[in-house]
C-alpha cells in the first residue's frame, strides 16, 4: 500500500513583485507603499512549495482509502486572498484553509507563526504524525526568513530543513515514509540528507518544477472547497507584541540605462557581469 | 499566406455552463453584478438552476486573458449615470483611486517647441498670442465655455483597474459567478446550421497551452478547452478574439464598418508632495503635440493623476508614435508645472474602438449576445465609453433574467426582443446616435474636425459634416506622399537599429523634435517604462498572438506603421526586413491590428490580433 502524504503549504500574498514597491512607515510601523492598491499574488517562493507539493502528491497519490492530500494555508486580507485563489487555483488541486487577517508590510513573525500554527492544528481530518509543512524560504517582499521554522516549532516539529530544491520521497518498501532532501548550503552547494520520515518542515528555495498550467478543471474542482472556505474563513488578528523595527528592506530592483554604441558585445558583456556582481 | 495558429483537431475537454463570459471589463461587470444581485436576493427561484447540471446552481463562468482582473489600462473621467444605477449608495472611499469631479477645464494647446502646425493653426496661434497676457498662460489658451456634451457634471474619475477589482471582489465574494483570469480565449464555438439567416454560438474555445510560438503542441502540451454554454456573452472589447471572430463570420450589419479608432497611451504619475492639484480635477487639451492628438489630465486623491494622449487613426501620419508623443506632451508648460519632479507609478496603452454606432455588429444571435465596447457602445462625441459599456452589460443582464424567468431559451428572437429592445430604448442608443457623425470632419483635418464635432454636439446630433472614411489601412499615407525629416520609416527604421534606439524615437529625432532628457523617475526610455510603469510579463507556452498574415507584403511595406506605433516596442525591424514580434513585451493594446498600411481584401489589415496570454500587470491604471 502507497504511502499517504498530508503535505501543509503555508504561503502568504504579496504585492506582486512586478510592482515598484517602496517602504513607508505609518502610525502601526513599517509597510509597503499603497499595497491595497497593487495586485496581490502568492508569495513566489512559497508557490514554488505549493507546486512541488502537489508534485509530490501526484507521484504519491496514496490509497482510494487514504489518499495523499494537499492544503494550502493562507493568511490574509479574505477579498485579496479570494483574487489569489481565482488564479492559483487553475494550477494545482489544493484544499485552502484561509485565515481572514489585516496582513500587509512587514508583520511580526512571531504573531504569524503562532495564527498559522493554530490553523494548522485545527485542520480537520491531518494527521500530523505524517505531515510535511511546506513553505517558501525566502519571500518576495516581507519575508523574516525564519516564519516556518517557527511554525514548525510550534508544532513540535524536530526535522527541518530550508533552502530545499529537490525532495525524493520513497512510498513503498522498507523504507516507506522517508525521503532525501536536497539542501542549499554555502558556497553554492547542495547538502543531501536523508530523513526517516514525517513530520518534518521543508523551507522551499526554486525547485526544480515551472510553474504548471492553467488547467480551468482543476479550477473548478478547488473552487467547490475554496469558495466555502473562504466564507466561512476564521478572522484573526497579529499581536503587536511591542516589537519595534529597527530598520525594513524590499528586494532591491536596480536598472540603470543607457545606450551604447561602440562597445563590443564581450565589453558589454563583461560590464554586465561586473555590475552583477556589486553589492551594493 | 500564413494566419494565426488554427485550433488543432484533438479531443478537447468539454464543460458545460450555463453561461459563459468572454472578458471581463466593465460591460461584463454590469452584466454579471445585475445577474448575481437579482439572484441573490431570491436564491430558491427556479430560475437559476442549472439547465446543464440538473439540481445544481446556474453556472457562470467568466474567462479574462489579464493575469489580474486588475490589469486594466485605463484611466477614466465618467458621468457615471449606468454605475451609479447599478450602485445607488456607492461610497467611492471603497474605490482606491475613485474622486468625484469637482472641476473642468478645457485647454487648447499653443506650441511651445516647434510642433508641426498648419498655416491655419500658425495664424490661429499667432492670434491668440497677441494677447498673450490676459488670454494664454503656460503656452495654453482655456476656453472660456465648455460645451455640455464635454461636462461629466457629478461624474467619477476612476482608474478602471481599481474598479475592476472592487466590482470583480464582490462579485467573487457573492460566490454566484466564476471570474478567471489568466484565462485567453481563442474564440467561440459556432453552432452548426444551414440556415444562412441564423447566427449562432454554442460556447467558447480557451487557448491552447503547452505549444510554441507558431501554436505547434510542445512540451506540456494542453488543448485549450471547450466551454460549452446556454449563453456565451462576449465583452472581450475591440480587438477580443472572440469578438473578431464573430465578424468575420457574420458580417457587420449593412452601412457598418470598423474603421475609425485611437490608440489611448498614458501614465499614472504621483505628484510632488508641493502639487496644487485638486483631485476630482478634469483637463481635456487638444493642439499638442500634434493638432490631431487630444490630450487628458484627471486628479485621483492621494497625489496621483492619470496623464495621457489619443493618436487617431485619421492622423494619417505613417510615422505616428505615441510614447515619445506622450513624453513631449507630459513636457508642455501646462502640464510640466505640476508634473515634474513627478514619479512614474504606471503606464499602458489601449486601443479605442472609435467607430461607435457605425461599427456596432450584430448584438446578438442563437446563443450568444455582445456587450460593451466592441458592439459599438462608446460614445465619441461625448469621450465616454466605461458607463456605456457597464449599461448594455446591464441591459444584457436584465435581459437574461427575463427569459431565465420565462423559462425561454437564448434564441436570435428572444435576445432581441429582450436585449436589443433595451439597448435601443436606453440612453446610450440615443446618445450613440448623437455622435455618430460627429468626428466625420477629422477625415478633412483637424480644423474642420473640430468645427464639425461642435457642430454635432451642439445640435444633438442633428447637424453634422459628411465624410467619406475609408478603412483604417487607407488612413495611412503613403510613403510616396509623406517624408518627414527626409526618411522613410523603413530608412529611420535602420536608424533607429543602427543608434539601438526604438524607432519612435528615430523617428520623432528625424523631425526635428527635441531629444528627451531622461530624468530616471518621469522621463524614461520606453524600455524602463515597461518594466517600472507597465510592469509587462507573459506566461510561457502560449502562441504568438501578433501574426503576419502575409510576409512578404509586410517586407515590402515603406510604411511600416506597425513598429512605429506599436506601444509595448514588442514590434522590431527583422533582419529580413519585416516586423518581428516579441510576445513577452507586447501589451495587449492592439495598436497593430489597425495600424498597417497593407490590406489583403481592402478592408482589414494584414496582421491578425489572437488570444495571447500576459500583458500589463499594473493595478493602479
Amino acid at each position: 500500500m502507497s504511502y499517504a502524504l498530508h503535505i501543509v503549504v503555508c504561503a502568504g500574498i504579496v504585492p506582486d513583485p512586478l510592482q515598484t514597491l517602496e517602504p513607508t512607515t505609518g502610525p502601526s510601523g513599517p509597510g509597503i507603499k499603497n499595497e491595497m492598491v497593487l495586485p496581490a499574488v502568492l508569495d513566489p517562493w512559497a508557490a514554488s512549495a505549493l507546486y512541488e507539493a502537489a508534485n509530490l502528491a501526484a507521484k504519491c497519490p496514496g490509497s482510494p482509502q487514504s489518499p495523499s492530500k494537499v492544503w494550502l494555508v493562507s493568511l490574509g486580507p479574505k477579498a485579496k486572498l479570494q483574487q489569489v485563489m481565482m488564479s492559483v487555483a487553475q494550477k494545482v488541486s489544493f484544499e485552502l484553509v484561509p485565515i481572514d487577517g489585516p496582513i500587509g508590510g512587514f508583520p511580526d513573525a512571531q504573531a504569524t507563526a503562532a495564527v498559522l500554527a493554530e490553523a494548522i492544528a485545527a485542520i480537520p481530518g491531518l494527521d500530523r504524525k505524517r505531515m510535511l509543512l511546506f513553505g517558501g524560504w525566502e519571500s518576495a517582499t516581507r519575508g523574516a526568513g525564519v516564519t516556518l521554522g517557527l511554525v514548525g516549532e510550534r508544532l513540535g516539529i524536530a526535522d527541518q530543513f530550508q533552502g530545499v530544491d529537490a525532495i525524493e520521497f520513497r512510498p513503498d518498501g522498507p523504507d516507506a515514509g522517508s525521503f532525501e532532501v536536497l539542501e542549499r548550503v554555502e558556497g553554492g552547494k547542495h547538502q543531501v540528507s536523508v530523513c526517516v520520515g514525517a513530520p518534518a518542515v521543508l523551507g522551499w528555495a526554486t525547485g526544480n518544477l515551472a510553474e504548471p498550467r492553467n488547467n480551468p478543471q482543476v479550477g473548478m474542482a478547488n473552487m467547490r472547497t475554496i469558495m466555502p472556505a473562504l466564507q466561512k474563513a476564521k478572522t484573526a488578528a497579529l499581536e503587536a507584541n511591542g516589537l519595534h523595527y529597527v530598520s525594513v528592506s524590499l528586494p532591491k530592483q536596480q536598472r540603470e540605462t543607457r545606450v551604447e554604441k561602440s562597445m563590443s558585445p564581450d565589453e558589454i558583456a563583461a560590464e554586465i557581469v561586473e555590475w552583477i556582481g556589486k553589492d551594493d | 499566406m500564413s494566419s494565426a495558429p488554427q485550433p488543432i483537431e484533438v479531443d478537447r475537454q468539454t464543460m458545460e455552463v450555463d453561461i459563459v463570459c468572454a472578458g471581463f471589463g466593465p460591460a461584463t461587470g454590469g452584466f454579471l453584478t445585475t445577474l448575481t444581485r437579482a439572484w441573490s436576493e431570491n436564491p430558491g427561484d427556479p430560475a437559476f438552476e442549472s439547465k446543464v447540471a440538473p439540481g445544481m446552481p446556474l453556472q457562470v463562468m467568466c474567462y479574462e486573458r489579464a493575469d489580474d482582473l486588475a490589469a486594466g489600462v485605463s484611466g477614466v473621467v465618467t458621468r457615471g449615470e449606468g454605475i451609479r444605477a447599478s450602485f445607488p449608495m456607492l461610497d467611492r472611499s471603497e474605490i482606491p483611486m475613485a474622486a468625484a469631479v469637482k472641476q473642468e477645464h478645457v485647454f487648447y494647446l499653443l506650441d511651445s517647441i516647434g510642433a508641426r502646425r498648419s498655416a491655419l493653426l500658425r495664424f490661429g496661434d499667432f492670434f491668440l498670442g497677441l494677447g498673450r497676457e490676459s488670454w494664454v498662460k503656460d503656452h495654453a489658451f482655456e476656453l472660456p465655455w465648455t460645451p455640455a456634451f464635454l461636462h461629466k457634471d457629478g461624474g467619477l474619475i476612476l482608474s478602471i483597474g481599481q474598479f475592476n477589482q472592487w466590482v470583480g471582489s464582490q462579485l467573487m465574494a457573492g460566490g454566484l459567478a466564476q471570474i478567471w483570469p489568466g484565462t485567453p480565449v481563442s474564440g467561440p464555438i459556432f453552432a452548426e446550421t444551414a440556415d444562412q439567416a441564423r447566427r449562432g454560438v454554442t460556447g467558447l474555445r480557451l487557448a491552447d497551452q503547452g505549444v510554441d510560438r507558431h501554436g505547434i503542441p510542445a512540451e506540456g502540451y494542453m488543448p485549450g478547452m471547450e466551454v460549452r454554454a446556454r449563453l456565451t456573452v462576449v465583452g472581450d472589447g475591440p480587438v477580443g478574439a472572440v469578438g473578431q471572430k464573430l465578424d468575420e463570420r457574420f458580417g457587420l450589419p449593412a452601412g457598418h464598418a470598423r474603421r475609425e479608432w485611437a490608440l489611448g497611451m498614458k501614465m499614472v504619475i504621483e505628484l510632488p508632495e508641493d502639487s496644487e492639484l485638486e483631485p476630482g480635477t478634469v483637463w481635456h487639451t487638444f493642439g499638442f503635440p500634434e493638432p490631431e492628438i487630444f490630450g487628458f489630465l484627471y486628479v485621483h486623491p492621494e497625489r496621483l493623476v492619470s496623464v495621457g494622449i489619443f493618436v487617431p487613426s485619421w492622423m494619417g501620419n505613417p510615422q505616428r508614435t505615441a510614447y515619445r508623443y506622450l513624453q513631449h506632451y507630459i513636457q508642455h508648460p501646462l502640464l510640466w508645472r505640476h508634473l515634474q519632479h513627478g514619479t512614474m507609478r504606471s503606464w499602458g496603452a489601449k486601443s479605442l474602438e472609435e467607430s461607435g454606432k457605425r461599427g456596432e455588429p450584430f448584438l446578438s444571435g442563437d446563443g450568444f449576445a455582445r456587450i460593451g465596447e466592441g458592439s459599438g457602445s462608446t460614445n465619441m462625441l461625448t469621450g465616454s465609453g466605461v458607463d456605456e459599456a457597464w449599461t448594455t452589460g446591464v441591459e444584457l443582464g436584465e435581459a437574461a433574467l427575463e427569459l431565465l424567468r420565462a423559462d425561454k431559451p437564448f434564441t436570435q428572437e428572444n435576445l432581441a426582443a429582450t436585449y436589443e429592445t433595451r439597448r435601443r430604448a436606453s440612453w446610450v442608443e440615443s446618445g450613440a446616435k448623437e455622435a455618430e457623425n460627429a468626428r466625420n470632419g477629422f477625415h478633412g483635418g483637424f480644423v474642420r474636425g473640430v468645427a464639425g464635432m461642435a457642430l454635432a454636439g451642439l445640435t444633438g446630433g442633428r447637424l453634422a459634416l459628411r465624410a467619406h472614411i475609408p478603412p483604417a489601412p487607407k488612413q495611412i499615407r503613403r510613403f510616396a506622399t509623406f517624408i518627414a525629416g527626409g526618411l522613410s520609416v523603413e530608412q529611420a527604421a535602420k536608424v533607429a537599429l543602427d543608434c539601438a534606439r526604438p524607432l519612435h524615437d528615430a523617428l520623432m529625432s528625424a523631425r526635428g523634435w527635441p531629444e528627451i532628457a531622461f530624468d530616471g523617475r518621469l522621463l524614461v526610455t520606453q524600455q524602463d517604462a515597461l518594466l517600472m510603469g507597465g510592469k509587462v510579463q507573459a506566461m510561457p507556452g502560449f502562441a504568438d498572438h501578433v501574426v503576419f498574415l502575409d510576409r512578404q507584403c509586410c517586407i515590402a511595406c515603406l510604411e511600416k506603421t506597425c513598429i512605429a506605433m506599436c506601444s509595448g516596442h514588442a514590434l522590431t525591424l527583422g533582419s529580413d526586413g519585416g516586423p518581428d514580434f516579441e510576445r513577452e513585451k507586447c501589451v495587449h493594446c492592439g495598436a497593430c491590428l489597425w495600424n498597417c498600411a497593407q490590406s489583403p481584401d481592402g478592408e482589414r489589415s494584414n496582421i491578425e490580433f489572437a488570444a495571447g496570454s500576459g500583458g500589463l500587470h499594473s493595478a493602479e491604471n
